[in-house]
């Protein structure tokens, strides 16, 4: 078999990525929109780290602060998911409309 | 030291890491969903100990595995209810959603397929003994003002899900 | 021979199969290692109820085997015939695979350990953070196996029990990097994360990172022990799991053969936190005084220690045996116990033989100090009261995460500042003599 060069990794975090989108757009549950936007955030990080293997550790220092980033950006928006299930009881995409005039 | 079985264990990471992706977005149960993403996440913290950044996949195991997996668990646990499980699970906009992100797909494609004259450096192969201290050494110099802001970034973080996950302010 | 498993067994190679690209010695290192921990838990089983019964001045299980010795046998076995029960409702994937996840994330942490300078399956760049996260995959077990069990003392059980190990963990992991900041203290002036390089610059420091900067590794070394525990679920802190509290917290619908993994898991997790432990602050595979009582007589002293171990402890078992009582009943109790001892005996007496013992020794000192830490979390259990779950977390937020930054920050300092550190010691000198 061929030798495993950096397009094979593009490639995986580019199926993750397009993965990810697709879940993103058509799931009814925050909750599985917000793990599809951690299956978004790791694609990248995939690609940024196939390419410090070319262009120097940069790629993996910036790696490691997409990883620190999504922690806090998943914190804050379960804390939302939460407060907000407080109020109405639902996990779906599609009642959460109270900003719906 | 000679890595072993290159090619076998990328295309078992890989292929796992693609199928749990694909388990993440469809399960109904989303306890099943988040084991799927976990399983995705140690795959891909594999494959980045195969590109040579054992920092990075060490990182990725505490936090994201340890950390915000717990977290997503806890939550998943809080708000799960009988009744979203029996509800349809995608939206109906699923159509034009999924023609979107194929023609996204396609258009990766394209940029890997006319852009692959532009990887033609060769790839180095940094010593994984010195991985940590190397990036400990540009964390420290090249990246310290965003090595700080990101600690500034965290206590926000904190502080806003702690004030938005009480009851009573 | 073929090659690949002769070219390790080179005397010349003095890596571990992991950095020398051996798989096949990694499968036997890995294979040992494994056999050497479920050994260990069995022994843990036993110890663990003839000591806590010996400090309740009552004497434990006696019957099943001379002194109880087949009891861990015999629990097994029972455990493994037991009916496998499923709750109604529990969501059978998860309910299944939750032991597994803690079993995977506890014996993963063994690939790192240091048994001594070539005897690890491997050695990473990033060994005690590889050891911390993997070992944070436990907590993730733990909340589906609370989760699955669809009942609610398992779920309050596991939310407890995986909040106080979340907590806890951040105390570990600043306790942690005050001793990996001790590594850096050499000639090049860069530390190392990899736990056998932890050891070697112990070794090329000429002291244990628990007397280093005094007492400062003392109190970085008594904050990661208590964390420690606390991470295991051990007594003082085993509210989530203990009897009269909430049944029995997250493994409480678990029957049989999987409760049987839980204990495991809980075993393995307690022999893996005290070999971190052990490598950062105690000195890893080294004997005591490695440096100050160097040179072949002190060395070949030192080597006599573990057949000294193994004859004590078959001196100890004919001394029991002696004490049997002389009745007809007890005659077969009394020729196994003595074969026990013969036994240790033998075991002894293969360890004086010198190829055996030059080996032997990193992995014996090893062996001794987690031994030594095993003793202490039994006496930690039959000793203290539980915590209360508000006092467990105000614990692990307000007394030990501040104990850990003041111990980083001040450690920070003081390596930067060693005349700093001289001069606050003559000041604290001359303010106790005023």
């Amino acid at each position: 078999m061929a030798p495993i060069t950096t397009i094979h990794y593009l490639v995986v975090a580019a199926a993750l990525f397009v993965l990810g989108v697709i879940g993103v757009l058509t799931r009814r549950n925050v909750v599985i929109v917000l793990m599809s936007v951690e299956l978004i955030l790791n694609a990248v990080n995939l690609n940024l780290v196939a390419f410090s293997r070319i262009w120097g550790l940069h790629g993996q220092v910036f790696a490691i602060f997409v990883i620190t980033d999504a922690a806090a950006e998943a914190a804050v928006g379960l804390g939302i998911l939460i407060a907000f299930f407080r109020n109405k009881e639902t996990v779906n995409v599609d009642e959460i409309d109270l900003l719906k005039w | 030291m000679e890595p072993v079985a290159t090619t076998f264990f990328f295309y078992l990471l890989s292929g796992l890491a693609i199928l749990s992706g694909v388990l993440v977005i469809t399960r109904k149960n989303p306890v099943h969903s988040a084991l799927a993403l976990i399983l995705t996440l140690l795959c891909l913290a594999g494959l980045y100990l195969m590109l040579y950044a054992p920092f990075v996949a060490g990182v990725q195991i505490i936090l994201y595995v340890g950390g915000i997996m717990v977290l997503f668990l806890f939550v998943i646990m809080l708000v799960n209810l009988e009744r979203s499980q029996k509800e349809k699970q995608f939206n109906q906009q699923w159509v034009p959603g999924i023609l979107a992100a194929v023609a996204l797909g396609v258009l990766f494609v394209t940029i890997y397929i006319k852009g692959d004259a532009l990887f033609v450096r060769p790839e180095m192969r940094f010593p994984e003994a010195e991985n940590t201290q190397q990036i400990g050494q540009m964390l420290y110099s090249n990246y310290m003002f965003p090595f700080e802001i990101a600690s500034l970034l965290l206590l926000v973080a904190i502080i806003g899900a702690v004030v938005m996950a009480k009851k009573r302010i | 021979m073929p090659g690949f498993i002769t070219n390790y067994l080179d005397k010349s190679v003095q890596m571990t199969p992991g950095q020398y690209g051996s798989p096949f010695w990694a499968l036997v290192y890995i294979l040992l290692v494994f056999g050497g921990v479920s050994l260990a838990v069995v022994c843990m089983n036993w110890l663990e109820r003839k000591i806590l019964a010996h400090m309740q001045i009552r004497l434990g299980p006696m019957r099943v085997g001379p002194h109880g010795l087949m009891q861990p046998i015999a629990d097994a076995i029972k455990l493994i015939l037991k009916e496998d029960i499923i709750p109604e409702g529990a969501d059978r994937f998860v309910f299944w695979i939750a032991p597994m996840i803690i079993l995977l994330a506890v014996f993963s942490v063994y690939t790192v350990v240091p048994f001594g300078p070539a005897h690890a399956i491997t050695d990473m760049n990033i060994g005690i953070l590889f050891m911390l996260g993997v070992s944070s995959l436990g907590v993730l077990g733990i909340v589906m196996a609370g989760w699955a069990s669809n009942s609610h003392y398992p779920l309050i059980g596991a939310l407890r029990s995986s909040a106080q190990m979340v907590s806890y963990e951040v105390a570990m992991g600043l306790a942690v990097i005050s001793a990996v900041l001790m590594t850096s203290l050499n000639a090049q002036g860069t530390g190392t994360l990899s736990m056998i390089g932890i050891v070697q610059a112990q070794y090329a420091q000429h002291v244990w990172f628990i007397f280093k900067f005094f007492p400062l590794g003392l109190i970085a070394f008594f904050i990661f022990a208590v964390a420690m525990v606390a991470e295991t679920n051990r007594a003082p802190f085993d509210l989530p799991e203990a009897e009269s509290e909430l049944t029995a917290g997250f493994h409480t619908e678990y029957s049989g053969l999987r409760w049987s993994l839980f204990m495991l898991g809980e075993y393995g997790a307690m022999i893996a936190v005290s070999s971190i432990a052990v490598t950062l602050w105690l000195g890893g595979w080294m004997r005591p005084f490695p440096n100050l009582l160097g040179g072949p007589t002190w060395e070949l002293a030192f080597s006599f220690f573990p057949a000294l171990t193994f004859f004590g402890l078959a001196g100890l078992t004919f001394f029991s045996t002696m004490r049997m009582p002389k009745h007809s009943f007890f005659r077969i109790q009394t020729i196994g116990l003595g074969a026990f001892g013969a036994v240790f005996a033998l075991i002894g007496v293969v360890l004086l033989l010198p190829p055996v013992s030059s080996r032997v020794q990193d992995i014996y000192w090893f062996i001794f100090k987690i031994a030594v830490f095993m003793y202490l979390y039994i006496w930690y259990r039959g000793t203290f009261p539980r915590y209360r779950f508000d006092q467990l977390m105000k614990v692990g937020w307000k007394i030990l995460l501040p104990m850990g930054i003041g111990v980083l920050v001040l450690t920070g300092i003081v390596a930067l500042r060693t005349e700093l550190w001289d001069f606050m010691h003559e000041a604290l000198r001359r303010l106790v003599h005023v």
